[in-house]
């Protein structure tokens, strides 16, 4: 009887085989994809034993840290001040409805992930794994001041340093209290509240932008060499544009005018002709140049970003500017399909403002280690020239007459001179519906902020009267 | 060196890992190195030596390593419960005591000759049946009949059924394989065992076939019938019949797959643990098989380190549930890793050697039967919940022997592992 025993054996050596094969793929060779399994919490439960670290604004003070609750995970506490920065900060409640904002773009940083080597070394040294703190250029005075100024209506306002990009101002209204998140069912409830408090309409938000696309069709012309900002342009109303007639503002007549002259007075039908002579592969150049048709490279999740441009409102896709469906002349207005965030366009006005060089804009200032070691500075970067120097300095020549004697001479501060330009978009003209603008930067010699601003739906507000008082108010603060 | 010095010397390495998985799972918790591991592996030894006084006594020439090898086991599942819930270690250490007292028991019983025994094989089979019945008197436990409750205590009868089961076996097949063998007609190419002794293996199949649907448990009946087909395969060597048996054994499966609902969906639990529905389902969902796999991947090749496994948050519902019963092994290789685990495979599996080779060296053919189908029963049991708990085949519970809390586990086992001694101590006495 030995042989079949033996054979016996045999086959209990193949099927513990089998067993330590299976445990091999499911610890080993298959691990990282279960552990990046949605249904698996563990890698979360194990960031919520980390202590995770705090987020400061510009002037240090606290807008979120850590507590650790009753079952030792570490839960997140947002300041009452965290209360004006809710978009840009974001959550973490990782456990309960997800990750958002900042906390999620930062998450590798606040846990402390670190390369494997160290956290062997540190586990051998008994140490605790703790997250690294966030400094964050954002301003909680001046944010502060654009919270008061909106007024509780839906709108934003986007405020960057041109030099180096820094987001000193990311607001959007109405907020909400970020520790309410905590409870799964606070969640659901905003999220299906009908002004969307959890929307981040700074960068999630497609508005038209009316008149202040015209200064991305004045740099595509003063930068083409084709003209100057005393080359005239007939302003008269209406005139044909893409097989449809175009009026100006309250169908006002001008002559034969110099481009300063129609950027001062927002001439609709002056730079469509503009945008026409130039073609639509230049406009889209300019457009893509300035940021246009992507996602703006801040560190800010993807999941949150709107990517300006023109839109196939239907299927909600972007469509090249440049296709033959687009009525460039339009788009060069602020009209047709264009779509565009406050963030992008107070890009524009940053890009403008540091002689055509466009920075990358940027929440984070610092990563700091516990013991206040600087881990990682966010330096300016990925610089792309957008236009000639000269070409932005003529433009800001334009946009400051705007503000001294146009449609923006609501926005000038004392003693600082201020270029802008004001936007309104008419998107119900029976319902005198419009999505005020205004874009601009201060001071015109040498710029500290750039800053955008817009209202949602505001009956008969105008740019130049309702978002341009609020630019003067968040760039005084600014400037102080 | 005599089989007993040696055993004595083996037994050092067990305490030793006793004693250090203590002190690691002491410094993981305090920060501080307590006495107390150094008072654990004190009891631990004392047991061990007094177990090993009684081999010394009752049994000189018996299998040196065997009882080292469970020793380390012992050590390695206290280790782990410890790790758990100080008091599930106490409880597990006191059955450690019962445990040794049966096995210590059973060797002074037996210790002229087990194979007195086959006098009482009718009456064993019996009690090993009633006891398989006892449960249908209780309520189910997800959806299988595997535990009664006396008082305070949860019996999982099936642990000591396999026993009574496996000394039947070996008795009757010892009467009657000659006659199965010779008596047996080749039949479209198939080799039938004769009509006249087919009726008593239909009747263990059936036997099997009943348990299956009395205890509603695919696990241990495959446990059961798997036994009952080794030992027909080692006495009678005809491969045919063990390939007959699974046929009867997969259709009366297939059979009881039809109209349970526990057993359908442990299966599509096992074929996609990942499906949403499945996961979030409250009842026979696939939430613990998925949670037991999150649990491996978190291990890696070295594992996260004693104390370091996701299992409870608090006194919320437990992420990993049965941690120190059906999925331990999950729990030994997130902590432990893949090299942990396959160590204790690799215990399991020199275990599994030294009973067959125990069986090879007995002279007659009921002891060989015996220590086959012992060491059959308990490798297919680490097979039946390793594979479970690793998604190699569908789940069932049952223990990890010698490792999971549980007092039957671990009274049976040891009773399991006294018969072995005697048949091994015998078989190397008359080789010498």
């Amino acid at each position: 009887m030995n042989a079949p025993i033996l054979k016996l054996f045999g086959l209990v050596l193949v099927l513990f085989a089998a067993l330590a094969g299976m445990t091999s793929y499911n610890s080993v060779i298959n691990a990282e994809e279960y552990r990046d399994n949605a249904l698996n919490k563990r890698p979360q439960i194990e960031q919520a034993q980390i202590k995770r670290g705090v987020i400061r604004a510009r002037d240090g003070s606290l807008l979120a840290r850590s507590v650790k609750d009753e079952d030792g995970l570490y839960e997140r506490r947002y300041s009452d001040r965290a209360r004006r920065f809710s978009h840009v900060l974001g959550y973490d409640y990782a456990l309960g409805i997800g990750r958002a904002g900042l906390e999620r773009e930062r998450n590798d940083a606040l846990v402390g992930e670190e390369n494997e080597v160290t956290s062997i070394v540190d586990d051998l040294r008994g140490e605790r794994r703790v997250g690294d703190n966030v400094v964050t250029n954002l301003d909680p005075r001046a944010q502060q001041v654009a919270l008061n100024a909106l007024a509780g209506r839906r709108g934003s306002v986007v405020a960057i340093e041109p030099a180096t990009g820094k987001v000193r101002v990311m607001a959007s209204t109405p907020g909400y209290d970020p520790n309410a998140l905590r409870r799964p069912a606070n969640y659901s409830r905003l999220s299906r509240a009908p002004n969307s408090p959890l929307f981040n309409r700074a960068t999630q938000a497609g508005y038209a932008p009316g008149s202040t696309m015209k200064v991305v069709t004045a740099a595509a012309a003063l930068d083409s060499g084709k003209f100057t900002p005393q080359s005239t342009v007939s302003g008269r109303s209406p005139i044909i544009v893409s097989g449809v007639p175009l009026k100006n503002f309250s169908d006002r007549q001008f002559g034969a005018i110099p481009l300063t002259t129609a950027l001062t007075n927002s001439v609709n039908t002056v730079w469509a002709q503009v945008a026409e002579r130039l073609g639509r592969d230049r406009i889209a150049e300019y457009m893509e140049r300035f940021g246009f048709g992507t996602d703006p490279p801040m560190d800010y999740p993807d999941q949150q970003m709107f990517a300006s441009g023109v839109y196939d409102l239907k299927r909600n896709k972007l469509i090249p500017a440049n296709s033959r469906q687009v009525d460039i002349g339009r788009v060069a207005i602020g009209q047709e399909r264009l779509r565009v965030t406050p963030l992008q366009m107070a890009m524009v006005a940053a890009t403008v403002a540091n002689g055509g060089v466009r920075m990358a804009p940027h929440i984070t200032s610092r990563i700091v280690d516990i013991d206040g070691r600087v881990v990682e500075r966010i330096e300016p970067d990925d610089s792309e020239r957008v236009m000639s120097a000269e070409s932005a300095g003529q433009l800001t020549q334009m946009m400051s007459d705007v503000v001294r004697e146009g449609t923006g001479t609501a926005a000038a501060l004392e003693g600082i001179e201020v270029a802008g330009k004001t936007g309104t978009a008419e998107l119900n003209i029976a319902r005198r519906i419009n999505q005020p603008w205004f874009i601009g930067f201060a001071p015109r010699s040498s710029p500290k902020v750039a800053i955008a601003v817009t209202l949602e739906n505001v009956i008969g507000g105008q740019g130049g009267v309702v978002a341009a008082p609020i630019a003067k108010q968040v760039m005084q603060e600014l400037l102080r | 060196m005599s089989a007993r010095n040696r055993e004595l010397f083996a037994l050092i390495p067990a305490t030793l890992l006793l004693t250090a998985g203590f002190a690691a799972v002491f410094i993981q918790r305090e920060n501080l190195l307590n006495d107390l591991s150094l008072t654990y592996g004190a009891i631990f030894l004392a047991l061990c030596l007094a177990a090993h006084l009684v081999l010394r006594l009752t049994l000189p020439d018996a299998d040196p390593y065997l009882f080292p090898l469970v020793a380390v086991l012992a050590c390695f599942g206290l280790v782990m419960l410890y790790r758990l819930d100080e008091e599930l270690a106490r409880e597990q250490a006191q059955w450690f005591v019962v445990g040794l007292v049966f096995f210590t028991a059973t060797i002074v019983a037996l210790r002229r000759d087990h194979r007195v025994l086959e006098r009482y094989r009718y009456v064993i089979a019996l009690g090993g049946i009633l006891l398989l019945l006892l449960p249908r008197l209780g309520n189910p436990v997800n959806g299988a009949y595997l535990s009664f409750d006396m008082g305070p205590i949860s019996f999982q009868p099936a642990e000591l059924a396999k026993i009574a089961i496996v000394i039947f076996l070996a008795s009757y097949l010892r009467d009657t394989r000659q006659v199965l063998v010779i008596g047996a007609r080749r039949f479209a190419g198939i080799t039938f065992p004769p009509l006249k002794h087919l009726g008593p293996l239909l009747a263990v199949w059936g036997t099997a076939m009943l348990l299956l649907f009395v205890i509603q448990d695919l696990g241990s009946s495959l446990m059961f019938f798997g036994g009952f087909l080794a030992l027909v395969y080692v006495a009678t060597n005809r491969i045919s019949f063990v390939l007959i048996g699974l046929g009867l054994f997969a259709l009366g499966a297939r059979l009881l797959y039809a109209i349970r609902p526990t057993i359908e969906s442990r299966v599509e639990a096992w074929l996609d643990p990942f499906d949403p529905d499945l996961f979030n389902r409250e009842v026979g969902g696939s939430y613990q098989i998925a949670q037991s796999i999150f649990s491996q991947a978190d291990g890696g090749f070295f594992g996260q380190g004693f104390g370091q496994a996701i299992i409870q948050l608090g006194d919320n519902p437990a992420i990993l549930p049965a941690a120190h019963t059906d999925f331990i092994y999950a729990v030994i290789t997130d902590e432990l890793g893949l090299l942990g685990a396959v160590a204790v495979l690799l215990v399991y599996l020199l275990i599994v050697e030294r009973g067959f080779k125990t069986a090879m060296l007995a002279t007659d053919s009921f002891s060989k039967l015996l220590a086959t189908g012992l060491t059959a029963v308990l490798a297919l049991q680490v097979f039946v919940i390793v594979g479970g708990v690793t998604k190699l085949i569908p789940l069932t519970g049952v223990t990890l022997p010698f490792i999971s809390y549980g007092g039957s586990s671990i009274v049976a086992n040891f009773i399991l592992l006294a018969l072995l001694l005697l048949v091994s101590d015998r078989a190397r006495r008359e080789a010498a």
